[in-house]
């Protein structure tokens, strides 16, 4: 029944994951929505596993974000189908063996974009200082006896950073206002992220040993 | 042209080296009694003095104190094992004269061809090698340093991203390479016409036991050249580790079935759990050994001259302890180092750091170049024994197991794979089979009851020529032709690095999420664990650090340690055991100005107003090279309003001021070349060893807003002094032309030499002055002169243009330095 709702998106999920593994993905789904048809965010937020991941709030904020379900989405939704749960996991899925360049630069972009999705809360296009700050102190968050200034200081330098490569020369007066979507692809261009952020989705049926 | 004339350089330094060794070598024939030896017998010479032999202290019954005595032998096996040692080195010297050689040419090819050269010259002379390489010698004392080097600079993280195919290959593929030979090359000495039906089963498995090691270098040192995918280069790079210790393991066991006359069933089984207590046993001592390695470093802050023998020490004593319960010593080591490396560099000092990677590299390189070396030396000098049957099938075998097996292998390991190993990725894997040091030194320490041990040999021999002339020299093309696919490794920036870390999280966390578990999922479980009893353990200064913090603090520390160095010049470039006393005795050398208060206020300026990256030592390191935490890529960024602000005259007071304005150091502009003139560089660059010493001169000079004498780095984002004018460009040089002829030139050439110097040194925030805006242009001189009228006629006096600090600067900051040195007599406007 969960196989009816596949848009083309979800097909190129599905082209290397299993029905298996989507059945398995839907007890998942089950499990953490009581039984529910949809999730909600205290669902997420009540998963033990994800308790001490440091940008949490982040992960959980991207699978209620309407820029990740479709190319035009916009704001946040309070709950989820599946066919979102879907799509959102379909940012995750690993390369193929046989892609073409077109493909895998597709590939980059949409991952890339999640991951910018992430840093820029207020879609405006742009990753300011302020948001990028934040998302340092998270990450920052759990290690240890760090100050904000630290993460500040970091976020600071990184943001330099950017403005430099994508920049290159500034005039002294000159102010960056934040990364554009273009200097994000410019800056993380070595990251190799296609075959970095993905998940390998298991046959094995993992439901009554996650917490 | 280039390579002819590349060529015949080399030619002269082989000769001259080959020269050497000869003219070294034959006294050794003339003045000992090596005594003669049967061939083939591999002992160690002893070192004890023959009796009789000339002594150092004369004996009663001599009537004279003898004038003049040598006593050779005495000296012999440590005497000629330092020969030996140096001119492999010379050898590597001399590669590098012309690195295009050492391009296209793999340096164990290098080493073989010269080696072949100098067993040429001894076979036409009748000198024998010096027999060293013994099973012991080898095993206690050439293997630990290759297999440590390998440990220790293994790309940690994608190792454990791929450490199930990188065991998979290297156990799995090792025994399906030396079954696969060895029965396959057992069925064809049932064949009469090849005459060696004398060849059991049992020595047949132990000599393709023995060529199945494969030991990559040259292809390591091609993937890191042309930087191919990480999946690919660390696969190749933990096969080559963990092959040599099932290799090892598997030898040991055919050596002791060799001897046995029959092999029972039972025996197989037992050889089988055998094999994994060797294996895992040699896995716990090494995390033991690590884990106390660890803890050590904890204590060692006060005895910064011996904290890198610890490391040594406690890596060899695995080894030996693994030795003596006579498990897996290669994996002894190999563990103890990937343990005790992330916890002991964050205990020890920097340089004590720098000095363990040094030593490290160093004597795993000169341990692999002595075998390579002796290789070429021993196949020109050994009896031979060629049955050309034997070695082609040998050589075909090879080819087609390793091939076959890389096929297969990845067929079933694929599934398991996020990413695939497609079919480019394979072939490459399947052709840097390359065989090398360890399978030739296994051989050749093979005991003499086998019975074809020239025949195992003369093949191995061959099998490595082979291989690592051919699919050496062929491979780089080979990847360059089929194009497999390549990584980036050069993600040095701080940009990456808090990305990779949010992938990781996010990827963690979405597979908590969906109930999925990878390596993300252990490696956030482990670095719980680490965090929270580990590091509390075996760290002194126990804060759980984020890498993005690490590598901040880093690129800052680098940062400070590099404008240290550029500012106090001569002082601190000494060697490393000067600057290890002084840091012992702290910073109350007079010589030494920096006390903690300046060093607190040069990072807090540094991380406020620019911030640079530098490569952090690369991951992979070349296995002949050293990991270079000083080659600077460097980002260089400054934000005008930042340095502004710490312009202020709030933030430098007291004697700090000069120091502090030191750090912002070169001034705008593309080069020095083209904005300082020659004469002003000239001088500065003359006395540069002072100005450590007058700072305080300085200082108290430019508290009184005198001109005050400036480095060559000069401290302030210079611009010429709107209120000079200039005369034009080519006028001043005529000036200089006219005033000091030959001096001028003497000081342009200076100049360039200082710029380029102070470019690669110093830590420049630049920006980018375009030299057309503005009225600070120089070459167009008419520019100022209306408005400065009066400064116009200093200019017979000093046709130098000026320097001054930036006028924006000064203005809010009023620390106003015109940088001038006094003689130049510039008037504030």
């Amino acid at each position: 029944m969960y196989l009816s709702v596949l848009d083309s998106r979800q097909s190129l999920f599905c082209s290397s994951v299993s029905f298996e593994q989507i059945g398995i993905l839907h007890k998942r789904f089950k499990q953490l929505s009581h039984n529910e048809d949809t999730l909600r965010r205290d669902d997420l937020n009540t998963i033990p596993d994800l308790s001490c991941n440091p940008i949490r709030t982040q992960i959980i904020e991207a699978f209620f974000d309407k820029r990740n379900f479709h190319q035009n989405g916009e704001g946040t939704v309070q709950e989820i189908s599946f066919e979102e749960f879907l799509v959102v996991m379909s940012h995750f899925r690993p390369p193929a063996l046989d892609m073409t360049e077109e493909q895998r630069e597709i590939i980059r972009r949409e991952k890339l974009r999640f991951l910018f999705n992430m840093h820029d809360t207020d879609n405006d296009g742009t990753i300011t200082l302020e948001e990028y700050r934040h998302v340092v102190e998270e990450l920052l968050s759990r290690s240890g006896a760090l100050g904000k200034e630290t993460a500040k200081g970091i976020a600071d330098a990184a943001m330099l950073e950017v403005a430099s490569i994508s920049m290159g020369h500034m005039e002294p007066d000159e102010f960056y206002e934040g990364i554009t979507f273009e200097h994000f692809l410019k800056i993380l261009k070595d990251i190799e992220i296609e075959t970095r952020m993905n998940i390998r989705f298991l046959n094995m049926d993992t439901t009554n040993l996650c917490k | 042209m280039s390579t002819m004339g590349g060529l015949s350089q080399m030619k002269l330094a082989v000769n001259f080296l080959t020269i050497g060794l000869v003219i070294l070598s034959l006294p050794c024939g003339s003045y000992t009694e090596i005594p003669p030896k049967p061939p083939g017998s591999v002992t160690v010479l002893p070192p004890v003095k023959p009796a009789g032999g000339p002594q150092a202290f004369p004996d009663a019954e001599n009537s004279n104190l003898p004038v003049f005595t040598m006593d050779y032998a005495r000296i012999q096996v440590p005497f000629e094992v330092t020969l030996w040692v140096l001119l492999a080195s010379f050898a590597k010297i001399g590669f590098h004269v012309y690195h295009k050689i050492t391009f296209w040419v793999p340096e164990s090819c290098l080493l073989i061809s010269i080696g072949l050269i100098v067993g040429a010259i001894m076979h036409s002379v009748h000198e024998e090698p010096p027999a060293v390489l013994s099973y012991n010698v080898f095993f206690l004392f050439m293997l630990p340093p290759i297999v440590l080097e390998s440990g220790y600079f293994m790309p940690t993280r994608p190792f454990f991203e791929n450490v199930g195919t990188v065991l998979w290959f290297a156990v799995v593929g090792t025994l399906w390479n030396s079954i696969g030979i060895g029965m396959s090359l057992y069925a064809v000495c049932q064949i009469e016409a090849f005459e060696v039906q004398d060849i059991n089963l049992q020595e047949n498995m132990l000599f393709a036991a023995i060529i199945s090691a494969v030991d990559p270098v040259a292809v390591l040192s091609v993937f890191e050249d042309v930087s191919v995918n990480e999946q690919l280069y660390i696969v190749v790079f933990g096969e080559c580790l963990f092959n040599d210790a099932v290799t090892v393991v598997l030898y040991n066991m055919f050596i002791f079935v060799a001897d046995m006359p029959v092999v029972e069933p039972v025996d197989v089984f037992l050889g089988v759990a055998r094999f994994f207590v060797v294996g895992l046993g040699g896995m716990g001592f090494g995390v033991i050994f690590g884990f106390v390695a660890s803890f050590t470093t904890r204590f060692t802050s006060n005895v910064r001259e011996i904290e890198p023998l610890f490391i040594f020490m406690y890596s060899y004593l695995a080894y030996l302890v693994a030795e003596l319960f006579s498990i897996s010593s290669i994996m002894a080591i190999v563990t103890c180092a990937l343990t005790m490396k992330y916890y002991v560099e964050e205990n020890v000092s920097q340089r004590s750091c720098t000095t363990i990677r040094h030593v490290v590299k160093m004597l795993g390189t000169i341990s692999e170049t002595l075998i390579f070396f002796f290789l070429g030396v021993v196949t020109i000098t050994t009896e031979h024994e060629w049955n050309w049957g034997y070695i082609m099938f040998t050589l075909l075998l090879a080819l087609v197991w390793r091939g076959l097996g890389v096929l297969v292998l990845t067929q079933i390991i694929n599934p398991f794979r996020t990413i695939p190993f497609n079919f480019k990725d394979q072939f490459i894997l399947g052709y840097g089979g390359l065989r090398g040091a360890i399978s030739f030194a296994l051989v050749f320490t093979l005991p003499d009851s086998i019975g074809r041990k020239k025949l195992f040999l003369t093949t191995t021999i061959c099998m490595i020529m082979f291989t690592v002339f051919i699919q050496g020299i062929s491979i780089r093309p080979l990847i360059e032709f089929i194009n497999v696919r390549r990584t980036n490794r050069n993600l040095e920036t701080i940009n990456v690095e808090i990305h990779s870390r949010l992938i990781e999280h996010t990827i963690a966390g979405v597979e908590d999420l969906c109930g999925q578990w990878s390596h993300y999922y252990w490696k956030d479980k482990f670095l719980k664990f680490n965090n929270r009893i580990l590091r509390k353990i075996l760290i002194r200064d126990n804060r759980a650090e984020s890498s993005i913090v690490a590598l901040y603090k880093k690129l800052e520390l680098q940062n400070a340690m590099e404008i240290l160095d550029t500012v106090s010049g001569d002082i601190n470039a000494g060697s490393s055991i000067v600057s290890l006393h002084e840091e012992k005795k702290g910073s109350g050398k007079p010589k030494r100005k920096f006390v903690a208060a300046d060093l607190m206020n040069m990072h807090d300026i540094l991380s406020k107003n620019m911030y640079k990256i530098r490569q952090r030592t690369t991951a992979y390191t070349t296995k002949h090279s050293l990991p270079n935490d000083s080659r600077t890529k460097e980002i260089l960024i400054r934000r005008h309003t930042s340095i502004r602000r710490s312009l202020r005259p709030g933030s430098f007071n007291g004697p700090n001021e000069a120091k502090s304005q030191k750090y912002f150091s070169l001034p705008p502009g593309k080069s020095l070349d083209s904005k300082f003139p020659p004469q002003r560089l000239r001088h500065t660059g003359n006395d540069d060893d002072e100005t450590m010493s007058e700072m305080d001169y300085t200082s108290a000079r430019s508290r009184f807003n005198q001109p005050s004498r400036s480095s060559s780095r000069a401290m302030l984002p210079l611009r010429r002094l709107n209120t000079l004018k200039e005369v034009p460009s080519s006028s001043v040089v005529d000036l200089v032309d006219e005033m000091s002829g030959g001096r001028g030139a003497w000081g342009r050439g200076m100049s360039r030499l200082n710029s380029s110097s102070s470019d690669s040194r110093i830590p420049a925030p630049r920006r980018h002055h375009d030299p057309s805006n503005g009225p600070d242009n120089g070459s167009s001189g008419d520019h100022g002169s209306g408005d400065n009228g009066p400064e116009g006629e200093q200019q017979p006096l000093s046709p130098t243009p000026a320097w001054a600090a930036e006028p924006g600067d000064r203005d809010d900051s009023g620390t106003q330095k015109p940088l001038l040195r006094p003689q130049w007599k510039t008037r504030k406007p």
